[in-house]
């Protein structure tokens, strides 16, 4: 099972640490060739501006919508988040509305509750963080933060707002292993 | 419970930066040029170092109306610098609401004992170092994100390699030591213990490190990057060449694609002359800006 991380900028390689010590195998996707082959695809956060002009300079529109269509599982955190909306790549059928919350000092962190997760609440890291302004019927909002969606999950895809990366909280990239581990049909 | 400003928040937005390009604007139209480039931040100055370098007298903080009109007119962070020890200059800035803080040797400092206490703020702070225990005091004193300063407006990456080999070197060494040394190493980096212990554990520095001071070319970049940089600030490298546009898309790719010889090789065509430089060894020792900083 080979997961790829999108490697154009931002917190890729804290994504790819998480990942590869829950044991999947991780690669750094730069360039089209390098989707070939993975069973699931982390979207990471960093700067959105600088990451839609990345996936344009190299070409990688076409095949991460193709990506998408095979059903692989893709796992968007925040800059991810708003490269699968509608404004983006139009994998998924939200509109994200960008720096949501506000400049970087009022970035914050809080508990979030997930409907399907086991244990205490998520501790969420929110940097300048987008929130999801419209979500289309197929889209189920999973969490929210003051009335507007931070999570939400529409067939293989799964967004969210904030950093799990961040902290020492795995449980939201194993459930995205998990539903990687289901399309390859392993068990 | 919902927490603003926590350390995990404000290293946070140092995380988002990494493998990305910062690149010194010192209007809205260069910050705007900047974006579109690919820049992941800009850092809004009234001079870029070499004209700093060029012109002399007091370099302080900018103007808060060019900085607000970079805020207006780009959506990427803002970030912008305060002399060192300066505080007053920091907290103009957070009432700004800028997106990071720089307490900068390219400034003129404004305490020649004493950095600014930066637990006191909500905006996260980068601090430049030339050396492992330069980074940790500065940690320690709250910095959010390191930048091995080079030297400034010079376009001579020699320094910047010289400071990111110091502080990468002094890391590796750290790691070797007995419980017992480390608290030797601790007097002799005159640095906290617990954060000298930290970082021989885990074999980095507990916040991320940038390289910025003298980055004029793709493969400047692709070479601090592969020397263990996390990302790259550009000054004068960019508005100080022939063609910034394209120069500053240029470091942008080498940056992503820094271990890719091609992909820089390509980055790096037909991109005109690159700033005027100088020889750092060259400068005379009252003008070298990187020994600013206590």
């Amino acid at each position: 099972m080979t997961v790829g991380v999108l490697a154009l900028q931002g917190d890729f390689a804290a994504h790819a640490r998480v990942l590869s010590d829950l044991g999947a195998e991780v690669r750094e996707v730069r360039v089209p060739a390098d989707l070939d082959g993975l069973d699931g695809l982390v979207m990471p956060g960093g700067e959105s501006t600088t990451m839609t002009l990345g996936i344009e300079r190299e070409g990688l529109g076409d095949p991460l919508r193709a990506f998408a269509a095979t059903g692989a599982p893709i796992f968007g955190t925040c800059a991810g988040l708003i490269m699968l909306d509608r404004e983006h790549l139009q994998i998924m059928d939200i509109t994200a509305r960008r720096n949501a919350f506000g400049r970087q000092v009022r970035s914050f962190e809080a508990d979030l509750t997930f409907p399907d997760l086991d244990g205490p609440p998520v501790r969420a890291v929110f940097i300048r963080a987008p929130w999801i302004e419209d979500a289309g019927p197929s889209v189920e909002i999973l969490a929210e933060v003051d009335g507007h969606p931070v999570a939400a999950r529409q067939g293989s895809l799964f967004v969210i707002a904030f950093h799990p990366e961040l902290g020492d909280d795995i449980r939201l990239h194993e459930r995205f292993l998990a539903d990687v581990r289901a399309h390859v049909g392993a068990p | 419970m919902r927490d603003e400003a926590t350390f995990r928040v404000k290293v946070g937005l140092a995380e988002m930066l990494k493998g990305g390009v910062i690149m010194d604007v010192v209007n809205a139209d260069e910050a705007k040029i900047a974006e579109d480039a690919g820049a992941s931040a800009v850092m809004a100055l009234e001079r870029v170092p070499a004209d700093i370098r060029r012109d002399g007298g007091v370099a302080r903080m900018s103007d808060p109306a060019m900085i607000k009109g970079i805020q207006e007119a780009v959506t990427i962070p803002v970030m912008a610098k305060a002399r060192i020890g300066h505080f007053a200059e920091a907290q103009v800035l957070e009432s700004l609401q800028v997106d990071f803080i720089d307490e900068s040797e390219v400034l003129t400092p404004a305490d020649h004992a004493h950095h600014i206490d930066k637990w006191a703020f909500k905006i996260p702070f980068v601090c430049g170092a030339t050396n492992l225990g330069e980074a940790l005091r500065r940690i320690g004193e709250g910095a959010c994100m390191i930048r091995s300063k080079g030297e400034a407006g010079t376009g001579d990456i020699v320094e910047a390699v010289r400071h990111l080999r110091e502080i990468t070197g002094a890391i590796r060494r750290l790691t070797m030591l007995d419980e017992a040394e480390l608290f030797v190493a601790a007097k002799e980096l005159q640095a906290p213990y617990d954060l000298v212990r930290k970082t021989a554990q885990d074999g980095t520095l507990p916040v991320p490190m940038f390289c910025a001071g003298g980055i004029a070319t793709p493969a400047d970049a692709s070479l601090v990057m592969q020397l263990g940089a996390q990302a790259v600030f550009v000054g004068s490298g960019i508005f100080k060449s022939e063609d910034p546009a394209a120069r500053a898309r240029a470091i942008v790719e080498a940056t992503t694609h820094y271990a890719d010889p091609a992909r820089v090789a390509a980055a790096s065509e037909g991109l005109g002359n690159a700033m005027q430089s100088l020889e750092a060894r060259k400068l005379d020792d009252t003008e070298l800006l990187a020994g600013r900083g206590w």
